[in-house]
């Protein structure tokens, strides 16, 4: 049960920069209105964050270069996108996703 | 009348209950990973109950690791963070009749499989609620600190998680999620969505090349929505 000082204050100050920028709009937003298009533009927040996430998953950084491609997780994604399509349930996309990648690492 | 419709914390539970079985694949993970890097059980279980952050988690691992100074722990899990500044900023306006300290509770316990499940509620146009969201949020925690300890004790047996693609349950949940929000947010035509998710496809790979992959996120992402909002004017 050990606990360095090092990893505690890690801890600590990786929680506080992790709470403040999810807690601060709550405290904001609820004194002002915002406007129609602030709201619209917000809209398009969860679409290209998951995207953005997502494609950055099949990307390999490369050193002053372009990004290369991750065939492990590309090759994983096809039938975990099929999975979704067919099931539209996150509980299944995530075992056929943790499948596919396994049967990958076992054959390659 | 509108208090009896108000959706209930045990809706809320139920609702995050499909994402439960994720994070306890990723939360395993990050458990082992936490071992791995030579973290104690109170470690990993400290990092999942006071930082409660996938990505995160398996980063701060990685650089305690290699005894990274501090300041650059703390400024990486910032960046990697900050996105869900973004997330916050698209939940909050739809909570905003709740007490302050539902608001804090709601944003302290936000991530991106609690926002996913809520914001495919409110792209549905369906009704959401203080209580429904601090179900989902609850159980989605606990689900986790949980993950994360299990994770810790099978890590005392287990060297090699990759092995059993348990890495790969985090980008598996990224795929449901965007499906689901593409198909289920009724505000946006499908033609529109998915020509901004190809926009920011290509403005990532171009960031990328230039700056941090957490900043290039964020970067594609504010640019993202701002083609979305261009796109709805114009057309």
């Amino acid at each position: 049960m050990a606990l360095s000082s090092y990893t505690l204050y890690v801890i600590i100050g990786c929680g506080l920069v992790t709470f403040i920028p999810r807690v601060l709009p709550f405290i904001f937003v609820r004194k002002l209105q915002l406007p129609d298009v602030v709201i619209r533009y917000l809209s398009y927040v969860p679409l290209c964050i998951l995207t953005a996430l997502f494609v950055q998953s099949l990307l390999v950084t490369r050193e002053n270069g372009f990004p290369g491609i991750n065939f492990e997780n590309l090759l994983a994604s096809l039938p975990t996108i099929v999975t979704a399509i067919l099931t539209k349930n996150l509980m299944w996309v995530v075992i056929v996703g943790i499948i596919s990648m396994a049967m990958i690492r076992f054959f390659a | 009348m509108e208090k009896e419709n108000e959706l209930s914390f045990y809706d809320g539970v139920k609702a995050c209950l499909p994402t439960v079985l994720g994070y306890a694949g990723i939360g395993i993970a990050a458990g082992v990973v936490g071992k791995a890097s030579h973290l104690s059980l109170l470690e990993v279980a400290l990092l999942a109950i006071i930082v409660y952050a996938g990505a995160a988690q398996f980063i701060i691992s990685g650089l305690l690791l290699l005894q990274s100074p501090i300041s650059a722990i703390i400024f990486t899990t910032f960046l990697i963070n900050s996105r869900h500044f973004l997330m916050s900023m698209a939940e909050a306006p739809h909570f905003k009749k709740y007490s302050l300290w539902n608001n804090i509770g709601i944003g302290a316990l936000l991530t991106d499989e609690t926002f996913g499940v809520s914001m495919n509620q409110i792209g549905n146009k369906k009704p959401v609620s203080a209580k429904w969201m601090h179900g989902i949020n609850v159980t989605a925690y606990l689900a986790w600190i949980v993950a994360c300890i299990v994770g810790a004790f099978i890590g005392n047996w287990l060297p090699n998680p990759e092995q059993f693609g348990l890495d790969f349950a985090l980008s598996a949940m990224f795929i449901g999620l965007l499906y689901l929000q593409v198909v289920s947010d009724k505000s946006k035509k499908m033609s529109t969505s998915l020509f901004v998710m190809l926009l920011v496809a290509l403005f990532l790979i171009v960031f990328m090349r230039v700056m941090s992959p957490e900043l290039a996120i964020l970067t594609a992402t504010l640019l993202g929505c701002l083609m979305g909002v261009i796109l709805e004017k114009w057309r």
